[in-house]
């Protein structure tokens, strides 16, 4: 019952980095603090929300996928965060840029 | 009895559409790849919600699939796309 009751507190405070993440990227002025939003607040939101799963879940084997899942999508976006700044300094794109 | 599950899925929904409204209205390219970003990690989110509150466990793949695919978007965006130019390849 704790444990549930955890798993819906962790679900809950990934939604609200969710929310928070996907606001930051709509009202933040440059490519640079956006890609600072979207990377960390969204994976950190995504991050608690499969925590709480993997508390909800049944067994040990499907929690495990659910935190290697959580890894991979980390990793990815990680490496993806670094191209994207690569390009956009490379193109040589303003601090202060507004779109 | 809420479904609560079905509730956290519909909220993240919305987030999707607000990142989706992103992608059509934003002006650059690139905000629109960023965008497209959010939109495959809150997709993740909703089918692994949605895995746990039908016990079906091909979801979970399908979630893996989903991050993986939104990850070589962006890497063919950026290989392919030059940013700063309008509607041009690089090749």
């Amino acid at each position: 019952m704790i444990i549930n009751t955890l798993g819906w507190i962790l679900i809950t405070v990934g939604l609200v980095f969710f929310i928070s993440g996907t606001i930051a990227l709509i009202r933040f002025p440059d490519i640079y603090s956006r890609l600072h939003a979207l990377t960390k607040a969204d994976n950190l939101g995504l991050g608690f929300v499969i925590f709480g799963l993997a508390l909800h879940s049944d067994s040990i084997l499907v929690s495990i996928k659910l935190l290697l899942i959580w890894f991979l999508i980390m990793l990815a976006s990680a490496s993806i965060s670094h191209l994207i700044s690569l390009n956009a300094l490379k193109n040589k794109m303003n601090l202060d840029e507004e779109s | 009895m809420i479904e609560y599950y079905q509730v956290f899925a519909t909220i993240l929904l919305f987030v999707v559409v607000l990142g989706l409204i992103k992608v059509f209205n934003g002006k650059e390219k690139i905000v629109q790849l960023l965008a497209l970003q959010l939109l495959g990690t809150s997709t993740v989110a909703i089918i692994l919600l949605l895995a746990q509150k039908l016990q079906l466990e091909g979801l979970r793949d399908l979630a893996l699939i989903m991050g993986l695919l939104a990850c070589i978007i962006a890497i063919a965006f950026v290989h392919y796309v030059n940013f700063n130019s309008e509607n041009t390849l690089k090749k």
